[in-house]
């Protein structure tokens, strides 16, 4: 009897083991005409909201053309990877092994991409990077990563024409308190690079950790002679900063990173944040039809205007079509995908976009101020970033020579040094 | 460093250990009474909050929301000792475990109920300006978490040295065989202590969502400096947990205004003193 | 079920997975050597758990320095890339007992609950410097690591990968069995049994258990070598509470005192995490709730299953015979 039990047990365990493995064999691999698209981004966790955003972006555009992109059924495969790299290397490892997936788009965080970029190597599969805008993916580590492209920005882009504005504005000293973080570090570096060789003078650089909402120990530090104060902030901290700023009695003028005020936490804010300014290559207040119709449609599906994070997205379902268009449906292989890719030049939401020889975008920046109006015809008054000035054609290196600006270090906490701080 | 710095930071400081009073002070009743150290805790700060939006987005009432969810979480908790942790009997180590099976139940049910956004409870208007004191700025807010953590505390205190059911609860903390002994239900005091840990745990949630959003994750955020708190104030101790949460609030404001670089390091560093010096905690009895 | 029955039953197991998972999806190749990585931190906690009774809510901790310490010296100083990986085995385990050894005497006199939230609070501070000592660590973005070494054979090939991580594992369970039948794993039971006891027959508890602490340890950064490798990166996500509280989990569900238990937990949590949730949303209901289940009825843990089959089985050959009397 015992006996009996024992060698039932062992057996068990074989054909458990058996039955597991023959059960997560990975499924056929359909060659005809489909394209199997992975998708990580944030579903759950702090950034759930900004993930949200992402998915919705691509999937209106795939449900615009019918889920076929020139004719190649599209497999669209969404992941969690909670802003978390670990967990977003794991996801896309499963969606290449498991999904068999053509190409992985996505990731959030800039760690994120920098953690997923070599996976594509590794595994030989592309990435689209559509919103990780860590400056060396596509710039000193661009060479790592061959089967990469980038369809979003990088974190400095938008900082170097804002920088000049800023200067030209009349500003003078500026201090600067962004997260602390490589997309914080690149955002505040860009614009003080721009900034100081205007001949302004960045005075004071805080940086609270990424995920900081309580700012009581950062905001007493701000200096009080400083003419504007400039920052950074993402997710949540975004809408905490502007209202603990106020709280404290703070009136100076406030410039920012896009992703501080961007439409997927504008809503949210309240009147503490009119006037402030800040620079992105889109703006749900953008006043061209394409955006219009655009945020229009975006608004009427999810019930809430459109942020970067779902044009980014949208405009790269588009960019792919469009490269799908060429092959007429047929999967060309990732090298010459990733070729095609690049070659892309497209009128999107955010206005006309073409990829420069590192494989990043070329797209308008736009100065934006945040103000209570009506727009795009709805007929109540809300928070949007409008437009004030435009700065078309800009890419990652603004008016550097590229071979100069790879040779200075990666914007970091130290870089540029703080020549200027009291 | 002038004077502004210092007045602002010092309050900054004190508005935080407020709040970590609230959610601490449960954390530690618990453990003094049950001898568990509930590792929920941080599920029950976060659920306070969901709970206080939902009431908010039903009544329209912040003032409703406070009690409500107060008392939501507090069943939940009370629910949770019942049925779970009774039957254990006093095996508080199986006990813990169990209560990180209940953080992930909690966190998954949450997710599910209430979406993965992040919120903010917005307190009524009033409370949203600032006081200013002879040029400084005191948002009222912070008064108020300041006031709030007051007032629980002395009422705490009331209980426990004036009241028979907080006579009984330190006979409990300090020999529960012998309280069972003369006589008193130590399972109802653990009960009615439980079900109390979790309501200021909820009740701190609803306080702190003004402050530090509700959004998915904070549990499990919030919960370390909560330890921080009792292993730093001693476990069991209602002055410890108030002290504590006192030294951790100033530590923290003071250690990522002055030392950015290691502002973890500040918080955590106290914590492994008190850990290599007197473990039991500055107030806390072994 | 007796020790001959129970090897036979481990050793065929064992064979099972060498022997089919390199056959399975590139998929499931991949997840089972995270497992075996992840049963090698989960057995070194039961060692802790099980075997002395000491919870510790920390052993991320000694992946994380041993994780760190490879990342850090193959990605900077281009070392343990061909035959110096295995000096930087040997450096992982000595960085896991180094650690353990420094944190143990702030842990091991303690006990119980008390021994939970000092552990808890020594894991949160290799965090904090994970996390903030971004000219080391890299901060929140982590290191990449540069591809697997190569010494002969390829570990870049995940299949010989995976062998290398089941002889790793395989020699850390043997190691970890014999120690626990060995005088010092006996005693160390006796500790977790009656502490006090022992000390009145003349034993060193506070020695013992300190070294119990040290080996668990070492066996962690041993795991924390492997997991760099495993992933390519290593980040602060790495050494949170959570993955200290899964390592708990693992342990509590595949049965604590066993060993083998930790192996199955590490099996059973990484399923659910890694695959489960790529099906469903609802895993961590699954994963909860069996975790609930598990503490509140089946206390010995998967490996508890065969001795309860086998105890409701004597019971109804015994009862017939009771009733004919």
């Amino acid at each position: 009897m015992l006996k009996r039990v024992g060698r039932i047990s062992t057996w068990g365990w074989i054909a458990g083991v058996l039955a597991l493995a023959g059960f997560m064999g990975s499924p056929p691999v359909n060659a005809a005409q489909e394209l199997r698209i992975g998708f990580v981004a944030p579903i759950t966790g702090p950034f759930s909201q900004v993930g949200k955003d992402m998915v919705n972006g691509f999937q209106m555009y795939l449900d615009e053309v019918g889920g076929s992109f020139a004719g190649a059924k599209v497999t669209f495969i969404v992941e969690d990877e909670e802003a978390k790299p670990p967990v977003a290397v794991r996801k896309v490892e499963k969606l290449i092994r498991q999904d068999k997936v053509h190409m992985f788009i996505g990731g959030l965080l800039a760690s994120t991409g920098y953690a997923i970029a070599p996976v594509s190597t590794r595994l030989k599969t592309v990435y689209v990077a559509s919103i990780p805008a860590a400056d060396d993916l596509t710039q000193r580590d661009a060479a790592k990563y061959p089967l990469m492209v980038r369809t979003g920005w990088t974190s400095s882009q938008p900082s170097h024409p804002f920088g000049e504005w800023a200067c030209q504005q009349g500003y003078k000293r500026i201090v600067a308190i962004g997260a602390d973080f490589a997309f914080g570090h690149e955002v505040v570096g860009g614009f003080q690079k721009a900034f100081e060789d205007c001949g302004g003078r960045i005075i004071q650089k805080i940086w609270p950790p990424l995920g900081t909402i309580d700012f009581g120990p950062y905001i007493p530090t701000i200096k009080k002679d400083a003419d504007a104060i400039f920052t950074l902030m993402a997710g949540p901290m975004s809408l905490q900063f502007p209202k603990q700023l106020a709280a404290a009695g703070i009136r100076k003028p406030v410039l920012g990173g896009g992703t501080s005020y961007d439409e997927f936490v504008l809503p949210s804010m309240g009147d503490e944040v009119i006037g402030h300014i800040s620079a992105l290559q889109y703006s749900a207040a953008l006043d061209t039809p394409k955006n219009a119709a655009f945020v229009k449609k975006y608004r009427g599906k999810y019930g809430k205007v459109p942020s970067y994070y779902s044009e980014s997205n949208y405009s790269t379902a588009q960019m792919i079509h469009e490269v799908m268009k060429k092959t007429k449906g047929k999967w060309p292989g990732a090298e010459q995908f990733v070729k095609m890719l690049s070659s892309i030049e497209l009128e999107t939401p955010r206005g006309p976009v073409r990829l420069d020889e590192m494989k990043n975008p070329v797209h308008n920046i736009y100065i934006r101020m945040v103000r209570k109006k009506k727009e795009h015809g709805y007929d109540k008054d809300e928070l949007w970033n409008t437009v004030i000035k435009t700065y078309p054609n800009v890419g990652q290196f603004w008016k550097y020579k590229k071979e100069e600006f790879l040779k200075q270090p990666v914007y970091s906490r130290d870089y540029p040094p703080c020549k200027y701080c009291e | 460093m002038d004077t502004n710095f210092w007045v602002i930071q010092a309050f900054n400081g004190i508005s935080y250990g407020a709040l970590l009073f609230l959610l601490a002070s449960g954390l530690s009743l618990i453990f003094g009474v049950m001898r568990i150290v509930n590792l929920a805790h941080g599920s029950f700060f976060l659920i306070g909050g969901y709970v206080a939006l939902t009431v908010i987005w039903t009544t329209g009432s912040w003032v409703l929301a406070l009690p409500a969810a107060a008392l939501a979480v507090a069943v939940v908790g009370l629910l949770m000792e019942r049925v779970f942790l009774r039957p254990l009997g006093f095996d508080p180590l199986r006990q813990v475990l169990l209560s990180v099976g209940f953080a992930y139940l909690f966190q998954q049910a949450a997710l599910d109920i209430w979406g993965g956004d992040n919120f903010d409870i917005v307190p009524p208007a009033i409370l949203k300006e600032s006081a200013v004191i002879g040029g400084f700025y005191f948002p009222i807010y912070r008064i108020f978490m300041i006031g709030m953590a007051l007032f629980v505390g002395l009422v705490l205190w009331l209980t426990m040295e004036k009241t028979r059911m907080g006579a009984m609860v330190r006979a409990t903390v300090d020999d529960s065989e012998m309280a069972r002994g003369v006589g008193i239900n130590t399972s109802r005091v653990s009960m009615f202590i439980f079900a109390l840990g979790a309501f200021l745990a909820g009740l701190g949630g609803v306080i702190g969502g003004a402050f530090l959003g509700v959004y998915p994750g904070l549990d499990f955020a919030i919960l370390p400096i909560a330890f921080a708190v009792v292993i730093i104030g001693g476990m069991g101790s209602l002055t410890g947990a108030a002290v504590g949460s006192l030294l951790v609030g100033l530590a923290d404001n003071f250690g990522k205004a002055l030392f950015p670089e290691v502002s973890y390091f500040t918080l955590y560093a106290p914590m492994v003193l008190i850990l290599a010096l007197k473990p039991t905690g500055l107030f806390g009895r072994e | 079920m007796d020790g001959r029955r129970k090897l036979l039953i481990v050793i065929a197991a064992l064979l099972a997975v060498l022997l089919i998972t390199p056959h399975s999806g590139s998929y499931i190749i991949v997840l089972v050597t995270h497992a075996l990585i992840f049963a090698i931190l989960a057995m070194s906690l039961d060692i802790l758990l099980g075997f002395t009774g000491l919870p510790s809510l920390g052993q991320a901790a000694y992946l994380g320095m041993g994780a760190y310490l490879t990342a850090i010296l193959a990605s900077k100083l281009q070392f343990g890339l061909d035959w110096t990986f295995w000096v930087v085995v040997v450096l992982g385990i000595l960085i896991g007992v180094a650690t353990a050894a420094f944190f143990g005497l702030f842990a091991v006199h303690a006990g119980g609950v008390y021994f939970l939230m000092i552990t808890l609070a020594l894991g949160m501070c290799v965090w904090g410097l994970a996390y903030r000592w971004n000219s080391l660590t890299g901060g929140d973005n982590g290191i990449v690591l540069p591809p697997r070494p190569s010494f002969g054979i390829q570990l870049a090939d995940d299949v010989t990968f995976f062998y290398l991580v089941f002889a790793f594992f395989a020699v850390s369970l043997a190691t970890m069995a014999l120690l626990a039948r060995s005088p010092f794993g006996r005693s160390l039971v006796g500790i977790r049994e009656n502490e006090l006891r022992m000390r009145i027959l003349g034993y060193n508890t506070w020695l013992h258990k300190y070294i119990a602490f040290i080996i668990a340890g070492g066996f962690g950064g041993l795991a924390g070598v492997l997991w760099a490798h495993a992933h390519g990166l290593v980040s602060p996500e790495d050494v949170v509470l959570a993955t200290s509280v899964d390592a708990l989990l693992m342990v509590v569900l595949g049965g604590p005192g066993t060993l083998v238990g930790g192996a199955i937990g590490a099996g059973i949590v990484v399923f659910l995490r890694e695959y489960l949730s790529t099906l469903v949303p609802w895993w961590q209901y699954v994963l909860g709730g069996v975790y609930v289940l598990t503490i509140l009825y089946l206390p010995g843990g998967m490996m508890s299953i065969p001795e309860r089959i086998r105890s409701r089985h004597a019971r109804r050959i015994v009862i017939p015979a009771k009733a004919g009397i």
